[in-house]
């Protein structure tokens, strides 16, 4: 019996400057250069992209924006334009904040575009200040020595220059899943632990001072910068006419390789993935995604209008191939047992939820699994479902749902006392270590 | 104006006590956390749902309006 | 001079209603903290802890009332209105009885926040409720210094009662507390719980208590 027995998260997230670009056929190179080197150096920025437009009317540059479609590139695809309205209409004027926190394991895309292109999102930062009126800005990037160091250069390197209008502050995001959501953030910036807050009110979130804050996803702080300089009809002559643009996409081979790719959206996903790689599922969406069976995936575009009705999301780009050899039950235990270890611990159904959801699908994933685990998971998932302040508890649930139900010719198979996974070695990036110090939310 | 009864989930602590005063709109799930209708308050129920609101010793719970 | 006297009367008066205000004061003390750790008084519901503390309270409020306005209208000592709330002013054991004023002003902060309780924040309530601690001991040192006999009798058993009754309160709280586990740390808690390879068992709603040994069901909030 090889064991799909879950193992303490052995695999490490990469490292700033690890990146593989494997550009697909039809990949783009707006937001990351073909060669995939850097562009740190302000002057070559500016030769390649052209001048930032300065002073450019805010309302016109939203106008642009909502021409042009953008939506959110952090996971929730909000329509930029009315974030960006929002933020303009509140008072006081508020601190605008680019969020590369990118708690996300799976996730490598932001951390690769603030490594690689960091003043486009610099540029973004700057139109979107512009936009709200706002003179301080802060960028948060994931705790990385070499990485803080290259932002902190480019942003000294505009200030030599006098580029900026907006003062912007670099910090660290705390390493915890949660950490880049919106009030979680915001909560960062007062100086409280990074846990997301309760917002019965729809809108901005707000510092304890009473201070609105614009938070934007780095890739679409990029996407802003371009806008600004070459409008919205060439925004769109990537994507589809409802998701227009290009993203950046965070792909996980069979074989281990991961790679960060621009593609536009509406790419199939066949496309993403080699023509060969022995896959059985593929996860959409990251760990708050969805599991698709790999021939149903084979079949779809990366878009939401098609991805919405079978329980799936585009979300922050990432797209994981389960390898045909591994278990998906155990795979998706490993996850869910992350996921219940980064609860903020605030709300009760969350973190007595999530954690015996874990234990169960764990039991889920070895032989012969107790026959009450099944129906223990699913009342404990209806139990779970929005009764939380933020979204965790509900994007863990929707993972665990469709991995029940991609994987349910296996759960058959453990019934029995079998299973069709070979390869024990875990597949889906974890972090190394788990935080669990009350100071890693800080 | 329809009302709605809200738990503010970062607050609650599980004290139980909305569920004991207000019976027809909250019940208490395995875990001792209030399981709260997203119905609107019938009007018979609005003093019942204000005194829940009131005696709640976390100030978790609020009535407000339907949005 | 046999025979109570209208003096004597009122001097009674406000010693007797000043302990029944101390012994009423200690129950709310003790009442709240059973509140605040989810403690349950055995065999009533859990609004009962809630709607005695409130209670009791605002009955201590007319004891209390009652016990300062006797002393002040009361001829045989000096004691102005004003000393009853400001705080040693009185011209009659000025520090004692400001020790008294004292824990009445922080009384009357914890029973007007907690009647406007839905009108401020709940950190700016839950700061001032805090308060409670500070008030209580004032009132106790009160009695101990403005009594002649409270060094004996029936008045040092109440006292040494409630001092009890609050110092166990206190324990029981303080030991709760020490046992909470810390919010980041819940769900590791219960996952490490739920690791013993026993049968799930679905719990009935509402428990409020673990069962004992491997089972693993519902835990209150309170525990955890």
């Amino acid at each position: 019996m090889t064991g799909c027995l879950t193992l303490p998260f052995p695999a490490p997230v990469p490292a700033a400057g690890d990146y593989v670009l494997t550009g697909p056929d039809g990949g783009l190179h707006r937001l990351l250069p073909a060669d995939g080197a850097a562009q740190v150096d302000l002057t070559a920025h500016l030769a390649r992209y052209g001048a930032l437009p300065h002073r450019a009317e805010p309302r016109r540059i939203i106008a642009e924006v909502e021409a042009a479609g953008l939506t959110g590139r952090g996971g929730a695809a909000f329509p930029a334009y009315r974030k960006l309205t929002a933020a303009a209409n509140a008072r006081p004027t508020p601190v605008v904040v680019g969020n590369g926190a990118e708690g996300e394991p799976a996730s490598s895309k932001d951390r690769s575009l603030l490594w690689i292109s960091p003043h486009l999102v610099l540029d973004g930062l700057q139109i979107a200040a512009a936009t709200t009126g706002s003179r301080t800005a802060v960028l948060y990037a994931p705790r990385n020595e070499r990485l803080h160091q290259r932002l902190a250069l480019a942003i000294a390197e505009r200030a030599a220059v006098r580029m900026d209008t907006a003062a912007v502050e670099l910090r660290d995001a705390p390493g915890r899943f949660l950490a880049g959501e919106e009030s979680a953030l915001a909560s960062h910036l007062t100086g409280l632990p990074a846990l997301p807050g309760y917002r019965p009110a729809r809108g901005l979130p707000r510092l304890g001072s009473g201070q609105p804050v614009l938070v934007q996803n780095v890739e679409t702080l990029a996407h802003l910068a371009l806008i600004a300089r070459y409008g919205a009809r060439w925004f769109r002559t990537a994507g589809t006419e409802e998701e227009p643009g290009s993203m950046l996409a965070t792909l996980h081979h069979a074989d281990g390789r991961m790679g960060v790719v621009e593609v536009p959206l509406g790419i199939p996903v066949a496309q993403l993935l080699g023509p060969r790689e022995p896959v059985q599922a593929v996860l959409i969406g990251g760990y708050h995604g969805a599991w698709l069976p790999a021939d149903q995936a084979a079949t779809l575009p990366l878009a939401n209008a098609a991805l919405g009705p079978l329980g799936a999301t585009v979300g922050a780009g990432v797209v994981a191939v389960l390898p045909a050899d591994r278990c998906g039950l155990g795979e998706t235990a490993r996850v869910a047992r992350y996921l219940a270890l980064e609860s903020a611990g605030q709300c009760g159904p969350c973190f007595n939820g999530l954690p015996r959801i874990a234990a169960a699908l764990d039991h889920l994933a070895r032989p012969r699994p107790d026959r009450r685990a099944r129906a223990d998971l699913d009342r404990w998932a209806g139990l779970v479902e929005g009764r939380g302040a933020c979204h965790h508890p509900d994007g863990s649930v929707r993972f665990i749902r469709s991995a029940l139900r991609v994987f349910a010719a296996e759960t058959a198979l453990h019934e029995q006392g079998r299973c069709s996974g070979t390869n024990p070695q875990p597949f889906l990036p974890l972090p190394s270590s788990p935080p669990l110090a009350h100071t890693d939310w800080s | 104006m329809a009302k709605q009864l809200r738990v503010d989930p970062t607050a609650c602590t599980g004290h139980g006590l909305c569920a004991e005063l207000a019976p027809e709109l909250v019940t208490l799930d395995e875990w001792g956390y209030p399981l709260v209708t997203n119905r609107p308050v019938p009007r018979a129920l609005d003093r019942t749902a204000r005194r829940a609101v009131t005696n709640c010793p976390a100030l978790a719970l609020a009535l407000a309006r339907v949005p | 001079m046999t025979g109570i006297t209208h003096t004597t009367a009122l001097w009674y008066a406000s010693r007797a209603t000043g302990v029944v205000t101390l012994v009423l004061l200690t129950a709310v003390v003790v009442l709240g903290m059973l509140v605040n750790r989810q403690g349950r008084l055995p065999g009533l519901p859990r609004f009962a802890v809630t709607g005695l503390h409130r209670n009791i309270s605002l009955l201590s409020v007319v004891f209390l009332a009652i016990h300062v306005l006797t002393a002040i209208v009361d001829p045989y000592v000096t004691i102005g209105l004003a000393a009853t709330v400001i705080p040693f002013a009185s011209p009659y054991k000025p520090f004692w009885l400001g020790l008294g004023a004292l824990s009445l002003d922080l009384i009357a902060a914890l029973i007007l926040t907690s009647l406007a309780r839905g009108r401020m924040s709940r950190r700016a309530w839950r700061s001032i409720h805090w308060l409670a601690y500070a008030a209580w001991p004032l009132a106790v040192l009160h009695s101990i210094g403005s009594n002649t006999d409270s060094r004996s009798g029936v008045m040092l058993m109440v006292l040494v009662g409630c001092v009890l009754a609050a110092g166990t309160a206190l324990a029981w709280r303080l030991s709760r507390m020490a046992r909470e586990v810390p919010r980041p740390r819940r769900a590791a808690a219960i996952l490490t719980q739920m690791s013993a390879p026993v049968p799930l068992r679905p719990a009935s709603p509402g428990r409020t208590h673990e069962t004992g040994g491997h089972q693993v069901t519902a835990t209150t909030a309170g525990q955890l």
